[in-house]
């Protein structure tokens, strides 16, 4: 299907390039290209805003001096974040964390799709309907707790592991791009009298990169955004070393705005410091994702579109 | 596009492979080729036995006692022939209050939400730059990677009364988070900021699967661009917008936890306050187990429920629907 989209693409640009526009559409062309443009300032001027309040001192920040330029530039608030434990700890346990659910939900979500393309397989309708159930009906919040609760799992970093260590969603896309991928080689390979396992390693896995890159860049920034999770299963005060980057950032914006009065009466300066901080914690924990997503563009898109048709 | 998405209704598509060509079914041939799938699939489904289904025995806990020290198969059965939670939750105050505000949000993200990534991708589609509409789309799918603790800490700076970047730029003090009713507008607004852009992806997918002859056609008969769009492109992604109306009446009464949680402030709890809120602050954190799992319980019916009627109205009317 997506060839003949191609095609169709090309095909209309040619149509739209060849032929002479009027005056008219040209202007209409300009006028759209100037929407465009706000609608990209619109996105990117907060985080310019963040990038440059955190660069900036803190005396220009609580005077509201700062726009998207920073005034009084100096990387304090980066050097504070990176000397804090805190900061430095929760960062580092981030990234863990996200690598190894990555790892973890991908190798799964290869194991729960790969065997539901051989259609005969005995009782594979009945594995896809218990999972594609899950996706209608869930238990709830409450359920959820209570059994982490008893398998001992609240207040340790397996309950930011496992719980949803598999999204039916992304099994979905897995599945429909294995089933892109031409019977006639799976078909070649079972003469060869390989088994399903080597016809994944050597056929499906290499064919199949696109969609793993984008299904891998789902799951990190899904662990990587994670919060409610956090904020829920690990309560008590001990597991404060398995907090994510977000519920750390949660909590220290909470109590500086708690605390803003006070910090008001007690000086404008200490709560300027304090803002440029967190500034430079939030880029900490954007920039990541930020780097990495243009270059999985063509991929997520295509996981997207296979993923909204399929659901 | 038309051939594929029937294949998605039918639970396990329909496809001829090796094993069909087998003369006869022996088990013992059978499973010396293919044991190797069902170790695959033993993880798998041993997560979804244990992480999706065992908590929902807990769900029998909505019609029992208060009481999570025993099984909730061996709690004794709550008052009103165990429908006490359900009656107690429409007694609450708080609950009517989340109920609707859950609806309410919902409802404005449906009628001022949904429109805008179909107007912003008929847009990119008529941009006729390429380049420039690759680099317009990877900015405007930027909002999406943002966690709503991110968007909440920059918006909390932005949309301040009295220091605010864009309160000082409009030479204004509107307090954007700080009453309930502005409180709602930037809650909708930060969400079509998220994902607006990300969603126009499913749509302009679908616009690329229009023929060019159908433009060409409407030239001929000398459409300008807005009856374009309005006679080919509209109707060309009619059943992806029908699809995805679909999806969102059925989640009418779904929560999402992140955003109201995070944009909430003291002063806006009366707007913000939603269901998922409500299970997380008397279920977990107030221990009110019963209660707050026959909330979640009414909450994934309702949202069964609506699934179920939108897609029959939508077949009603002569669309395909999700199944």
């Amino acid at each position: 299907m997506s060839i003949v989209n191609e095609t169709n693409k090309l095909s209309s640009r040619k149509l739209r390039d060849g032929m002479i526009k009027s005056r008219k559409t040209r202007i209409g062309d300009l006028l759209i290209a100037f929407i465009c443009l706000i609608l990209m300032l619109l996105c990117l001027l907060p985080m310019l805003h963040v990038l440059a309040s955190s660069l900036s001192s803190a005396d220009a920040l609580v005077k509201n001096e700062v726009f998207i330029w920073p005034k009084g530039w100096n990387i304090d608030a980066y050097q504070t974040v990176l000397t804090t434990e805190k900061y430095v700890r929760s960062l580092g346990w981030t990234a863990i964390l996200t690598l190894i659910c990555t790892l973890l939900s991908i190798s799964l979500t290869v194991c729960a799709a790969y065997p539901l393309i051989y259609t005969n397989l005995k009782g594979g309708r009945f594995i896809n309907f218990i999972m594609l159930f899950t996706m209608y009906f869930s238990a709830g919040t409450i359920p959820y707790y209570l059994l982490l609760s008893r398998l001992g799992m609240l207040n340790t970093p397996y309950a930011l592991i496992f719980p949803n260590c598999i999204s039916v969603f992304n099994v979905i896309i897995m599945r429909s791009f294995f089933f892109g991928v031409p019977d006639s080689l799976r078909e070649a390979g079972e003469i060869d009298g390989a088994s399903p396992i080597r016809i994944l390693v050597q056929i499906y896995l290499p064919l199949s990169l696109p969609v793993i890159a984008t299904l891998s860049l789902f799951y990190a920034v899904g662990r990587w955004n994670g919060f409610s999770d956090a904020l829920m299963y690990l309560k008590k005060s001990e597991s404060e070393k398995y907090w994510p980057i977000q519920l750390l950032l949660y909590n220290v914006i909470k109590n500086s705005t708690q605390t803003n009065e006070q910090a008001a009466q007690e000086g404008f300066f200490a709560n300027g410091v304090s803002k440029t901080i967190q500034m430079a914690t939030v880029m900490f924990a954007t920039v990541p994702i930020l780097l990495v997503y243009p270059w999985l563009q063509r991929y997520f898109v295509s996981g997207v579109t296979i993923g909204a048709v399929k659901g | 596009m038309g051939t594929e998405r029937s294949d998605l209704t039918s639970i396990a598509p329909k496809k001829t492979s090796g094993i069909n060509r087998h003369m006869g079914f022996s088990w013992k041939t059978y499973l010396k080729r293919y044991w190797t799938l069902y170790l695959l699939l033993v993880i798998p489904i041993a997560f979804f036995i244990i992480f999706r289904y065992t908590p929902m025995s807990y769900i029998l806990l909505a019609f029992k006692k208060n009481n999570i020290l025993i099984p909730p198969w061996k709690v004794e059965w709550a008052r009103n022939n165990g429908f006490q939670w359900f009656l107690k939750a429409f007694k609450d105050q708080d609950f009517i209050i989340a109920l609707k505000n859950t609806i309410f949000l919902n409802l404005l993200d449906l009628v001022i939400g949904m429109p805008m990534p179909i107007m912003m991708a008929l847009l990119l589609n008529e941009l006729a730059y390429p380049k420039y509409k690759r680099i317009t789309q990877t900015v405007l799918y930027l909002p999406h990677f943002l966690s709503w603790v991110i968007i909440s800490s920059i918006t909390l700076r932005l949309f301040a009364t009295n220091d605010g970047i864009i309160n000082k730029l409009l030479g204004t003090s509107i307090p954007f988070v700080g009453n309930p009713n502005n409180w709602r507008g930037t809650y909708i607004f930060l969400g079509i900021w998220k994902e607006c852009g990300w969603n126009t992806i499913i749509y302009l997918a679908a616009l690329t699967s229009i023929s060019p002859e159908l433009y060409e056609a409407a030239e001929v008969d000398g459409a300008g661009r807005m009856r374009k769009i309005w006679h080919v492109t509209l109707p060309g992604i009619r059943s992806t917008i029908i699809v995805l109306l679909i999806m969102n009446l059925g989640h009418i009464l779904g929560s999402e936890f992140d955003r109201p949680f995070t944009l909430s402030n003291p002063q806006v709890t009366e707007a913000s306050k939603t269901i998922s809120i409500y299970v997380y602050e008397k279920g977990i954190n107030g221990q009110q187990y019963s209660l707050t799992t026959a909330v979640g319980l009414f909450q994934s019916v309702i949202c069964v429920f609506f699934l179920l009627m939108s897609n029959a109205l939508a077949k009603k009317f002569g669309e395909r629907g999700i199944w």
